[in-house]
């Protein structure tokens, strides 16, 4: 048990996937300008990515590594996570409408995020178990969702700020995310 | 259609060079420039799948159905990704191992698929050809560019063909925060900054 929150914790702040392993920084910077748009993505991010984290640990397991086709996991990956992106919107477009309505714009988005590819690859790379593979696909989302929101909530102050003109949008957005990262630095050595 | 086939692949080198001016595909240039090397190979590779993707899909672009169009550009892209994969793991095993899971990640690199969506399958085959070049080559200017600066001041000298050559004297203190993640930010923050202040008056 110990072991899963220390790898939680470890996904989550140490190695958190947008400030410290540079994954999904599109949609950093390009849904955080409002904190609405920010908690929608970062919940759709932690729904595909928990699904798409078992699903790719199955198929790289049971078929790809048991019929020796390694070379073909980049693709194999990438059309699992098209599919399961593209059958969860049909499934909550059906069955959930409220959600769906809560995150239906996000879904398309989330297939070119390379955060969802980026964990399923790191899952596979560090050879987890399969329950180790879920809890570092949550953990990581976690750590994506907290990071989007707190930098959402720092932009939308950003905004009433007078910003010299060449630094304006996307510039002061990254250097704004820099000084987010090293806080983020503080956490190495914790574990 | 009024630019000229040599404007088709200037444009990439200035006027929508990425990912200053086409704020696109930032996961590889934040995580790869920690050496002008790194950042060069990574630049390489990415313009081998635009050129190659962009090829295929305005060869295909009368087959391929509308709806289906989306998925039918990541399975091309995604072929081209996994032919640079085994071509670097056979030819270039060092650089394999330090770009790490950002090879495959070439696949879900937005610019690649932004050009195949909006040019490549709206242009002929020596226009898209032309522009896969351009931008790439463009990206690969770009990743060289960051690289230099972060590694200069990371680590105080550049390194290019595995020698390093020293820039500073040896009483420099290297500034490592420009090689961690946060001076990624901040270097490409300042570089878009300096872009901005070059381009519009």
């Amino acid at each position: 048990m110990g072991d899963y929150l220390v790898l939680a914790i470890s996904c989550i702040l140490i190695n958190n996937i947008l400030l410290a392993q540079y994954l999904g920084n599109c949609p950093f910077l390009g849904t955080s300008k409002k904190m609405e748009t920010a908690t929608g993505m970062a919940m759709a991010v932690i729904f595909v990515l928990v699904l798409a984290g078992a699903m790719t640990w199955v198929v790289d397991t049971y078929v790809l590594k048991k019929f020796g086709l390694e070379y073909l996991r980049t693709i194999s990956f990438i059309l699992v996570i098209a599919s399961l992106v593209q059958f969860v919107e049909m499934f909550l477009k059906k069955s959930i409408p409220a959600l769906y309505a809560g995150l239906g714009i996000f879904l398309p988005l989330i297939t070119t995020n390379c955060a969802v590819m980026g964990v399923c690859l790191i899952n596979i790379n560090e050879e987890y178990s399969f329950l180790q593979a879920l809890v570092a696909s949550f953990a990581y989302a976690a750590g994506f969702g907290l990071a989007l929101v707190l930098f959402a909530g720092v932009r939308e102050r950003i905004l009433l700020a007078r910003v010299p003109r060449p630094l304006q949008d996307t510039s002061i957005g990254l250097i704004t995310a820099g000084i987010l990262s090293l806080t983020f630095f503080a956490f190495k050595g914790w574990v | 259609m009024a630019k000229t086939i040599v404007q088709e692949f200037t444009k990439g080198l200035w006027d929508e060079i990425p990912p200053f001016r086409l704020v696109l595909g930032l996961c590889p240039t934040l995580a790869v420039t920690k050496t002008v090397e790194n950042g060069i190979g990574m630049g390489i590779a990415t313009t081998f799948v635009l050129v190659g993707s962009n090829v295929l899909v305005s060869v295909l672009r009368k087959v391929i159905p509308s709806k289906v169009r989306i998925a039918c550009f990541i399975i091309i892209i995604a072929t081209f990704v996994t032919v640079v994969e085994l071509v670097m793991q056979a030819f270039a095993y060092p650089l394999f191992l330090k770009l790490g899971i950002f090879i495959p990640l070439i696949v879900v690199n937005c610019i690649v698929l932004g050009r195949a969506e909006a040019f490549a399958s709206k242009n002929n085959f020596i226009r898209s050809t032309l522009d896969g070049l351009g931008i790439g080559i463009g990206f690969t200017l770009a990743l060289a560019a960051l690289g230099a600066v972060r590694e200069l001041l990371g680590s105080g000298h550049l390194t290019i063909w595995e020698k390093p050559i020293q820039v500073f004297g040896p009483s420099f203190q290297p500034f490592t925060f420009m090689i961690e993640a946060p001076g990624a930010f901040i270097a490409l923050g300042l570089m878009l900054c300096v872009m901005n202040l070059l381009g519009k008056k």
